[in-house]
């Protein structure tokens, strides 16, 4: 039986939307729950290497499958009524993975994405976990060994397989917004737009929590729609009116304003539309007592909006945890490539045949998409030269 | 034809006028929550240069209308930078306006004044008498001389200013060249020597000569003690109380009434509740000097009182916004004979207020109209986020549809400037909006708020700027005089 906390469609249960707040082009929308259940709790733990080396596979200084980012921060999630209330505010800095010098830089070596603790307790590396999980996709390469194919693409397979994406603190804008804006008392999550395209979501569990990882947002890392679309102006601060017509009393005043309320996180949610309610490929990473912690990925259709996300659900199906971040037109194409590739076997005509295209199209699309040196050196030319595109 | 652009002329002076006083009641040109310093100082620096090239007679009569220190100092700058007027019934009334105001000014701004006439390279006949009348009416200029040292140099050597007995050889030949009979200025000479002369200074001088001779802060807290001024007292308090160990006493009775409320807000938690009863008597009895003051009570009043995170303010302006409503709040139940407060984010005592959460003016202001009050008093900074804009559309149909008749009057007072609009940000056009820095200029702001609503004419408010002249050189004569008469005292 398929387990009901795996999400297939992404729905904000037991979330509620509050009108936003701007700042230049950078809308934020406040995401508000009701009901906190207490028992799911998240702290921070700060990482200040350059860089971080995760060991997918393997021990932490043997050869293996790795993950090499830039990771600021940590989570650390603890679950359990007990465990979550003894926790809050003790959090202790346990030492995590292993820190070494190389030259000038130090290097923190972790183990894997999500590494339990304690009993109740598990630490996990925010938007990497999900951006693993891309990039993983279809890593292992062809597994038939059409004659196209390099001998690199055949036993390394995509290796090694590299995505850029953008830190909160390039631009001054989210700086200026995250410094200005205004947390709810029942916050637990937000929508950030920038120029009114939603670039990533992030709910937690408890609204204190939020409150103490508000300014953590500036070190993530978002799409690079941030840093595209930062040069357009500034966002509209929107409007609504009342109908003065309607109104007799301070009483109707009154419901006219709650209506008004609900007009904005009505509108906000359809601004959200790429996201929620959108169908997801989910897939489970970790079982945390009742809470699914699970990684997910939108249709990677290249002409729709895209997400990778990660998410808590508990077992009432309610949204307890969520990050996502916005893929770019770019890394939406070349998933999609490999998603093609992958579902026609490998083989290149097939492939070619089921994205309407020629074999030499497609090679040049590869080409195109940075996928180049999954083809051997000679047909690859070859193709570049029949499609006019010789060096 | 004519008739319609002499009534257009007349709207914009009076849009003009309304805005330039509303931006010197709220603006110091520092950093804000939303604006930076860089963009409030251009706004303002544009306004009074707008002001002053057009309506040259209004600009200096804005100095009586009850603007704060910072555009006091600006307009009296700008004023004796650009010459006097020609007519000379201007000339008197300018002159006398920019003298009394300059000495209403607290002393390290007018001196700050007279310094920048330097800077600018200001030295007409009117600025040189000006500076001299100035420094003729300080009661102590020895002290003035240890305390302003800088300043009160620059404004003697550029204005030509003769001063007499010790106080010239002091600031222009150097204080080292020689003993001096005047005990503070010797005193001051020899605390560059011994330590013990330190203590004899004003604060401010004697905490560089202390560090010089090094020595240790409590022992030069404790010392120092009975030279303290109330405001720096009030200042000190946790200060002192973490480096001596010991707070300096501090009469709260006698601070001003933001001062003191901008105090209680820097307190902790859990300070404040224990010294409740206090601070709560400090307050009203604050409050109370200022209603004393004030010149009518409003019968039924609701404040709609903005504690949203904006009211932390900047690093420049920590918790004014809050401040200021919190002083309001104790003033307005001072002086209002029925009074009601609603918080955005409510509190159980206004003591513990906190700058905290969403800006939702809307659900506080429907329960203030529910109230049926006479007058309603929004204090905050204009930014309504939840939900946006709600607040102008809801006094809109507020006015419109319930109350044609004006039986509540609102209106919206604002202690942060937006430099884009160069104004206060306003809750549309239902609501006049006012600058205020200080809450205690509150009765004052409310009387201006009739202006800013847009239904007095541009003849009404000349009138109420020379009535304000009028009393304000009424006050200054006064203070003169009594000045004269105590002088006069210690003599006999």
């Amino acid at each position: 039986m398929r387990d009901s906390r795996l999400i297939q469609r992404l729905e904000p249960a037991g979330l509620r939307l509050a009108p936003s707040q701007v700042w230049g082009g950078i809308r934020i929308v406040p995401v508000l729950r009701d009901t906190v259940r207490g028992d799911l709790r998240l702290a921070r733990r700060t990482y200040d290497e350059p860089v971080s080396v995760v060991t997918l596979k393997g021990g932490l200084k043997e050869p293996g499958l790795k993950y090499c980012a830039y990771v600021p921060h940590a989570m650390v999630m603890t679950w359990g009524k007990k465990e979550a209330d003894a926790v809050y505010g003790t959090q202790l800095q346990a030492p995590d993975g292993k820190r070494v010098k190389v030259g000038p830089f130090a290097v923190r070596l972790l183990h894997r994405m999500v590494h339990r603790e304690d009993s109740h307790q598990l630490r996990m590396l925010p938007l990497h976990l999900a951006m693993e999980g891309f990039m993983a996709m279809h890593f292992g390469g062809p597994d038939i060994a059409w004659t196209e194919y390099s001998r690199e693409a055949l036993s390394h397979g995509l290796n090694p397989r590299i995505e850029s994406a953008v830190p909160g603190w390039a631009s001054a804008a989210l700086d200026g917004a995250l410094r200005t804006f205004e947390i709810h008392e029942q916050q637990v999550g937000v929508l950030l737009f920038n120029a009114d395209v939603l670039l990533s979501a992030f709910v937690v569990a408890h609204p204190e929590d939020y409150r103490a990882l508000h300014r953590t947002l500036l070190e993530d890392f978002y799409g690079e729609l941030l840093l595209q679309y930062g040069f357009l102006g500034a966002a509209p601060e929107l409007k609504l009116s009342l109908d003065a017509g309607t109104i007799g009393s301070l009483e109707e005043l009154r419901a006219a304003v709650t209506r008004m309320r609900r007009d904005w996180a009505d509108f906000h949610g359809f601004m959200a539309g790429g996201l929620f309610g959108a169908e997801v490929n989910s897939e489970r990473v970790y079982e945390a007592g009742a809470f699914l912690l699970q990684r997910f990925h939108t249709s990677l259709v290249p002409s729709a909006e895209n997400h990778v996300g990660e998410a808590i659900v508990g077992e009432d199906g309610t949204l307890e945890y969520l990050k996502t971040y916005r893929l770019s037109a770019s890394q939406t194409r070349r998933a999609y490539l490999l998603q093609q590739l992958a579902s026609a076997g490998w083989k290149l005509d097939a492939a070619a045949k089921r994205l309407n295209a020629t074999q030499d199209e497609l090679a040049v699309r590869l080409h195109n998409a940075g996928f180049g040196y999954l083809l051997k050196e000679h047909v690859m030319e070859a193709a570049l030269r029949r499609q006019g595109r010789g060096h | 034809m004519a008739a319609v652009a002499e009534v257009r002329i007349e709207q914009v002076a009076r849009e003009d006028l309304v805005m330039f006083v509303n931006a010197c009641f709220s603006c110091t040109g520092q950093r804000e929550f939303y604006g930076d310093a860089s963009g409030q100082s251009v706004s303002i620096e544009f306004l009074h240069q707008y002001i002053l090239g057009n309506y040259r007679r209004l600009y200096a009569r804005t100095l009586a209308a009850g603007i704060n220190h910072f555009n006091q100092a600006q307009i009296i700058l700008n004023l004796l930078a650009s010459g006097s007027p020609a007519a000379p019934e201007d000339r008197g009334e300018e002159g006398a306006l920019i003298a009394a105001a300059l000495r209403g000014l607290p002393p390290p701004r007018a001196y700050r004044v007279l310094e920048s006439l330097r800077a600018r390279r200001v030295n007409n006949r009117r600025a040189r008498a000006i500076a001299r009348e100035y420094l003729a009416g300080r009661p102590d200029l020895a002290f003035d001389a240890v305390k302003y040292r800088s300043k009160l140099r620059a404004a003697v050597v550029h204005g030509h200013v003769k001063l007499e007995g010790e106080l010239g050889p002091f600031l222009v030949h150097g204080w080292k060249k020689r003993t001096y009979t005047q005990p503070l200025l010797e005193a001051f000479r020899k605390a560059h020597y011994t330590q013990d002369a330190v203590f004899e200074l004003p604060y401010t001088v004697a905490e560089g000569l202390a560090q010089r001779h090094g020595i240790p802060r409590d022992v030069f807290l404790q010392r120092i003690e009975p030279r303290l001024t109330q405001g720096e007292r009030l200042r000190l308090q946790e200060a002192a109380a973490r480096d001596s160990g010991q707070a300096p006493p501090v009469d709260l009775e006698r601070a001003s009434l933001t001062k003191l409320a901008l105090y209680i807000l820097a307190l902790e938690p859990g300070a404040r509740k224990e010294r409740h009863a206090q601070l709560h008597a400090a307050l009203e009895r604050a409050a109370a000097r200022v209603a004393g003051r004030a010149p009518s009570a409003p019968g039924r009043v609701a404040a709609v009182l903005d504690n949203s995170y904006s009211a932390s303010g900047s690093l420049e302006k920590r918790r004014r916004p809050l401040g200021v409503a919190l002083a309001a709040h104790y003033l307005l139940s001072t002086m209002a004979r029925d009074y009601r407060a609603f918080w955005t984010c409510p509190v159980e005592d206004a003591l513990h207020v906190q700058a905290r959460g969403q800006t939702d003016i809307a659900t506080p202001l429907l329960e203030a109209l529910a109230w049926a009050p006479d007058l309603v008093v929004i204090v905050s900074d204009g930014y309504d986020n939840d939900p946006p804009h709600a607040v102008a559309e809801l006094t809109r149909v507020f006015r419109a549809k319930l109350d044609p008749a004006r039986r509540t009057a609102l209106v919206h007072v604002n202690p942060v400037f937006d430099a884009d609009a160069y104004a206060p940000r306003s809750f549309g056009t239902a609501v006049p909006t006012v600058g205020v820095r200080d809450a205690e200029d509150l009765p004052t702001v409310l009387g201006f708020a009739r202006f800013a609503e847009g239904s007095a004419s541009l003849a009404e408010l000349e009138g109420y700027l020379g009535a304000r002249v009028g009393q304000l050189l009424e006050r200054d004569a006064r203070r003169r005089e009594r000045a004269r008469a105590e002088a006069e005292g210690e003599v006999e």
